[in-house]
């Protein structure tokens, strides 16, 4: 087990490298970061030759990544347009994605987990029907128009909650835009569960835990689900990342000052240190989650062994 | 003696000494291509400490019947008719709550693939003490004993530690023990083997039937055998209920049965066994065609469009009326005795020996 952690480690420094470099090339494509600095006017052509040398933008581009990467390693993210150390804007911003990223978990383990249950072990019934038809929805309309509905609906037409969450994003305000960023994986997840739970039932170990005189409740709790599982936690692992990167546009609906704002910012603001230092902090919680999951199969699954 | 004495038209009062016994069995799946006759029309009676064999080819109906005993069947599809009654207890009607109560306790199933029938995420004695808890009420600690000792009773080596093994780390031999020490946890009185053998190789195969018998012989309990295999039934069971497309169409003790078989179909089935001290090159007799479809299957006789002796019934008898079969030793099929005496005598007897 530990030597297989260990690898696994080991392999997360070429794919971070990797990641990285292209997400550098890519933002350095994106357009000139002298140009955002001078704002809606027009830069002063000396000036910015000295910003330039300043800043070693006048360096060619395997440079500039190394000098960013070295720094990265001291812990020096660069500094935002306003003036502002990264490592600040991630010390304000990622408290609360997380957050975000764990109401949304949550409403995809309890909301999907249970619906995918009860679908999968009534399939043909008419609750199963419905479910599938509500998830088929979900996942075909975009996030922003679900988001905006409700914002509308429980926000400004029936003032349940609050339409934008304040700078502070408590775990009561981000209830709602929680469950809109959870929304698409949610049907996913429910839809998962009930292929994995329908296919297992008819299985003989569970027809064996019947023959021994288990309860219903027994032997789907303790034989059905534990088997059905696997997939839900692969797919939910994997969904940390993208949740914490991808909620772009629930952030800004809800005007939450998360991850996907402070990303949506630097993009317009053509701000490449805000950019590529988010990403790579991303990059990091990605490679990070899929080894959890790795690690979760050999809890779930016993035959499952690292060496 | 196992009273087989029931005919299928007029179910009779259960004798006293039946421990099982099932009366007049339908079971019926509806498919998306129709209605399937798994089980149609079947009697039986198994005695305490007896053993029954059931033999039939693949969807003859043998596995269904015992998965109906147990409450199996996936309720939604499946209806039952007719009644089994378990030691004065009808279970066809019994509530699920009832049945739990007795599924391995009163009664319990060997399963025939035991690496698929075993939870592949819990350890073997986790899986095993489950059911003894729940029945009994045992502590943890009481279930572990018990399962060490039944592990050990059943000849796994070093109980003790196999206890916290997981299924896929036993061999093949040893997890069908596994899986029948599960089944002996509460001492049932019913206990149906379903193939228990047939994945394994012929040693361990004898130890397995061997333990079988023992452990019948140590507890009393009336045993279903099912099989496709008349070897191994020849040496484990009392009894013997040859099964055709959903029906019993012969009954009667294992000696009987093999040593005279009355009914065309288990002439085949008897004389489609290859020997030991028969020429290499000699060519084995299968019983040409194969099993009906039972969704639709022939009228009269189910074994008429396979039967080599259907000239010798006058008429249309065979295509038009199904056979009954008679009490107690019996076969269902039109020819005479005497006919039967005399083609079993000239044509089949010297095949079989």
């Amino acid at each position: 087990m530990g030597r297989y952690v260990v690898r696994r480690l080991l392999q997360m420094i070429p794919v971070f490298i990797g990641a990285t470099l292209l997400i550098f090339l890519m933002v350095n494509v994106m357009g000139d970061p002298i140009a955002g600095l001078c704002g809606e006017r027009q830069c002063d052509p000396a000036t910015a030759a000295q910003l330039k040398r300043d800043f070693g933008l006048d360096k060619p581009v395997w440079q500039q990544y190394v000098t960013y990467m070295g720094n990265v390693f001291t812990g020096d993210f660069g500094t935002a347009f306003n003036g502002q150390p990264v490592t600040e804007l991630m010390a304000s911003a990622f408290p609360v994605t997380i957050r975000l990223t764990i109401v949304a978990i949550l409403f995809e383990v309890i909301v999907g987990i249970a619906l995918g249950v009860v679908t999968g072990l009534r399939r043909g019934s008419p609750v199963d029907t419905g479910v599938l038809l509500l998830t088929l929805v979900v996942i075909s309309v975009p996030t922003f128009v679900t988001g905006l509905l409700l914002q509308l609906l429980l926000g400004v037409k029936w003032g349940w909650i609050k339409p934008s969450v304040s700078p502070d994003a408590t775990f009561g305000e981000l209830i709602v835009p929680g469950l809109v960023l959870a929304s698409v994986s949610l049907a996913y997840v429910t839809r998962l569960t009930r292929t994995s739970i329908a296919e297992n039932k008819r299985s003989d170990y569970v027809r064996t835990a019947v023959a021994k005189g288990l309860p219903r409740h027994r032997v789907v709790t303790r034989h059905l689900l534990r088997n059905s599982l696997i997939p839900v936690v692969t797919f939910i692992g994997t969904d940390i990342g993208a949740l914490m990167g991808g909620a772009i546009v629930t952030e800004r609906i809800f005007n939450i000052h998360g991850v996907g704002y402070q990303l949506y910012q630097g993009i317009l603001r053509q701000n490449t240190q805000t950019v590529v230092g988010f990403v790579t902090v991303l990059v990091i919680v990605f490679l990070v989650a899929n080894l959890l999951v790795d690690l979760l199969y050999a809890v779930l699954d016993p035959r499952i062994r690292y060496v | 003696m196992t009273t087989l004495t029931k005919t299928e038209d007029a179910p009779a009062p259960t004798g006293p000494e039946s421990f099982l016994s099932v009366r007049d069995l339908k079971v019926q799946f509806s498919t998306e291509d129709g209605i399937v006759k798994a089980v149609d029309g079947l009697s039986f009676d198994v005695e305490r400490g007896k053993t029954l064999g059931i033999v039939g080819e693949s969807g003859s109906g043998k596995s269904v019947t015992n998965l109906t005993i147990l409450g199996l069947h996936s309720p939604r599809s499946t209806t039952v008719e007719g009644e089994i009654v378990l030691d004065g207890k009808e279970l066809v009607t019994a509530s699920e709550r009832e049945l739990e109560r007795l599924r391995g306790n009163k009664m319990a199933m060997i399963f025939q693939d035991p690496l698929t029938a075993l939870s592949p995420f819990y350890t073997v004695g986790r899986q095993l003490s489950e059911p003894y808890m729940k029945h009994t009420g045992a502590s943890k600690k009481e279930a572990r004993d018990r399962a060490v000792q039944m592990l050990e009773k059943v000849g796994i080596p070093q109980p003790k530690m196999r206890f916290d093994d997981y299924p896929h780390q036993f061999s093949g031999g040893m997890r069908q023990r596994a899986m029948i020490a599960m089944a002996l946890m509460c001492d049932p009185d019913l206990l149906i083997a379903d193939e228990p053998t047939t994945a394994l190789d012929v040693t361990v195969q004898a130890q397995i039937l061997d333990l079988l018998k023992d452990l019948q012989q140590e507890f009393g309990s009336a045993i279903i055998f099912i099989t496709h295999d008349l070897g191994v039934i020849s040496t484990m069971a009392d009894d013997l209920l040859v099964m055709y497309a959903g029906r019993a169409i012969e009954r009667g003790s294992v000696r009987e049965v093999m040593r005279e078989p009355r009914h065309p179909y288990t002439w085949g089935l008897l004389s489609s066994m290859p020997r030991l001290d028969s020429d290499v090159d000699e060519a084995l007799t299968p019983i040409p065609g194969s099993p009906p479809s039972l969704l639709n299957p022939p009228t009269g006789c189910p074994f008429h469009p396979r039967c080599a002796f259907r000239d010798e019934v006058p008429g249309t008898l065979c295509t038009d009326t199904r056979p009954s079969l008679g009490d107690g030793r019996a076969a269902a099929c039109h020819l005479t005795a005497e006919q039967k005496q005399t083609i079993f005598i000239d044509k089949i007897q010297p095949r079989l020996r």
